[in-house]
């Protein structure tokens, strides 16, 4: 099994424009296996989002890399310039279905054009009959009615077909790794199910050979990702195996959120959600001691001194000195 | 007189858009009791009607035939809607859409007590604006003089929330409060949606395509498909033996712990978990 994907000690800040650091991602380290799916999950604001643009390298001001490495295939893509990482990386190597993908799409033109621009891009000499065909190929690959859709606009086509667009478009050049950061936030369930299956097609047909994904939903990343890894306020808290995250978290800050889950099973109307009170610590300061301890239901005195490291607690990685 | 009072009944509503060929029925001929103080999920898949059945509820759409009464009386014949939304108001799904971005918020929560015949005195508006923002756990201070692009979508959305504690309606229509945040501040909406209807004897109509939280929170649950009401009923009868295919394929589709949600292809090696080991200390500055 080789590593696709290798986020090393990776650690991201803001720069405000009163001169202010947020350090919103703090030494964060995975490997992303060939056929993987790694789920990221945890609260609006925990750093999700800035952990996926220095994955693909997209420091842009007034995101900077602090210090740490990502290597796609073995080779580093932090530190090129924007253009240089938009022709070599973006698109090649690593692929992103974004959180409003129905609003990523220019209204004013047709599905066609912009496919077509995501090829073009890349390779400025490209024959229009050539992309055309490859466009439908590919689009009736990801099973949509090709001729008629990418004929289209996008206001003419339902949300749940819209949603393939935008991946059968993030996927054209056929990406290493695919990260979707909320895909189907938007959707109803139904329309949910059949994203999901297609990004497991994606996988299946050889297309994208790994996936980040990134929701809240913990029911459904239990059933998308291999491993989940757990974020809380720009660290890593939790990284395992999603049975072992999801059923049985060691991390309080897990458990928490397992808490706050609601699911239609049997028992479960009228229980009450708990929700983890407070709100996360402020990133612009710096904070001594275990980041979740001020929310912690089982803190205790040394958690809110000591500096708390991963360890390896019941086969999984935890960053908590009282897990067991 | 039945018993207990009716908020809503409807008979045979429905509500046509356009014309001829391109004719489109949004709601088609549903019928409906909802009684006071209960709270009422609208369960279905997108483009199902539910949000058109919420907006004839508040009169921003007239229905085309068919009968809506609002407390035994016709709702078309109401004739001051500014009267109709004392007693009913709404959330809806974007809370960013909901507010103006050039007002700070507070001034836009005062501004709320405008849809009141009097006007109470300035003292008053502040501290029931402060007595509403508690009510949705935000520190009045907190968000004094900010815009509302300087809160969280789950901050925002406690807002609108904060609205509907300093109106006190009768009814609250709640268009998928809950879709833009995380399952954290969903936890915390469902909460106060619940002490609303607790504390200020409030009838709710809550709209979602997430039948489990329909489940958690409803005393009655209407599920929609293609503008019809297919199945109606108390949510552990609709959840656990449904009788429409509809309300079968919406518990499929909600992805549950312990069921095996989409069967997995050929396609990966298999387990990525095993082994593990702690990572180093972070390196030194490498480059």
């Amino acid at each position: 099994m080789a590593a696709i994907l290798e986020c090393d000690h990776l650690s991201l800040h803001y720069l405000t424009r009163f001169g202010d650091k947020i350090q919103a991602v703090e030494d964060v380290s995975f490997t992303l296996q060939e056929g993987e799916i790694l789920g990221i999950a945890g609260e609006s604001g925990c750093g999700k989002t800035t952990l996926v643009s220095g994955l693909m390298g997209l420091l842009i001001p007034p995101l900077h890399r602090t210090s740490g490495d990502v290597r796609i295939a073995g080779k580093s893509i932090v530190g090129l310039g924007v253009e240089e990482n938009r022709k070599e990386v973006l698109g090649r190597m690593i692929s992103m279905i974004p959180q409003g993908a129905l609003n990523s799409l220019n209204p004013t033109r047709k599905i066609k054009d912009l496919a077509a621009d995501m090829i073009l891009s890349h390779d400025e000499h490209a024959d229009k009959k050539e992309i055309h065909a490859r466009l439908k190929d590919r689009f009736t690959r990801i099973g949509l009615d090709a001729a008629a859709v990418l004929d289209s606009y996008p206001v003419q086509l339902p949300a749940g077909i819209k949603q393939r667009v935008v991946i059968g478009i993030s996927t054209l050049l056929d990406p290493k790794v695919v990260i979707a950061d909320e895909p189907t936030s938007a959707l109803d369930v139904s329309t949910q199910k059949s994203v999901i299956k297609l990004m497991f097609d994606l996988i299946d047909e050889g297309i994208v050979s790994s996936m980040i994904f990134i929701t809240h939903e913990l029911p459904l990343l239990k059933h998308v990702s291999d491993r989940i890894a757990v974020m809380y306020a720009g660290e890593i808290a939790e990284i395992g195996t999603s049975e072992q995250v999801i059923l049985d978290g060691r991390h309080p800050y897990t458990k928490a959120l397992m808490g706050s889950m609601l699911s239609a099973e049997p028992g479960q109307r009228q229980k009450k959600p708990v929700a983890i009170e407070g709100a996360p610590p402020n990133l612009g300061k710096k904070i001594v001691g275990c980041r979740f301890a001020p929310r912690c239901p089982s803190v205790q005195e040394d958690c809110k001194r000591d500096q708390q490291v991963l360890r390896v607690v019941q086969e999984r990685l935890v960053r908590c000195i009282h897990a067991e | 007189m039945p018993s207990e009072k009716l908020t809503f009944e409807a008979q045979d509503l429905s509500r046509v858009f356009g014309h001829g060929r391109k004719q489109v029925t949004a709601v088609d001929k549903v019928s409906f009791k909802i009684k006071e103080r209960d709270i009422v999920s609208v369960v279905g898949e997108s483009g199902c009607g539910k949000t058109v059945l919420a907006k004839m509820l508040l009169r921003l759409e007239e229905p085309t035939s068919g009968q809506l009464l609002y407390q035994g009386q016709p709702i078309q014949q109401i004739e001051d809607k500014k009267q109709h939304w004392r007693a009913v108001q709404a959330v809806f799904q974007d809370p960013y859409g909901a507010f103006n971005q050039f007002f700070t918020i507070r001034s836009q929560l005062e501004a709320s007590f405008h849809l009141f015949e009097k006007r109470p005195s300035k003292a008053e508006i502040d501290e029931r604006v402060d007595a509403a923002l508690l009510n949705v756990n935000i520190r009045p201070r907190e968000v004094d003089g900010k815009y509302p692009f300087e809160l969280s979508g789950g901050q925002m959305q406690r807002m609108l929330l904060a609205r509907i504690f300093i109106l006190r309606p009768k009814v609250l229509i709640a268009d998928e409060p809950t879709s833009m945040v995380d399952a954290c501040s969903r936890s915390n909406i469902l909460d106060y949606l619940m002490k609303l209807k607790a504390e200020l004897d409030m009838t709710i109509v809550f709209v979602t395509h997430d039948l489990g939280l329909a489940y958690y929170i409803s005393d009655q649950i209407f599920i929609m498909h293609q503008g019809r009401i297919v199945e109606q009923g108390h949510p552990d009868q609709v959840t656990q033996h449904p009788e429409s295919q509809v309300t079968k394929t919406l518990l499929e589709d909600i992805p549950s712990l312990h069921k095996v949600w989409i069967a997995r292809g050929p396609r990966r090696p298999g387990n990525f978990g095993a082994p593990m080991a702690a990572p180093a200390a972070p390196p030194v500055l490498r480059r």
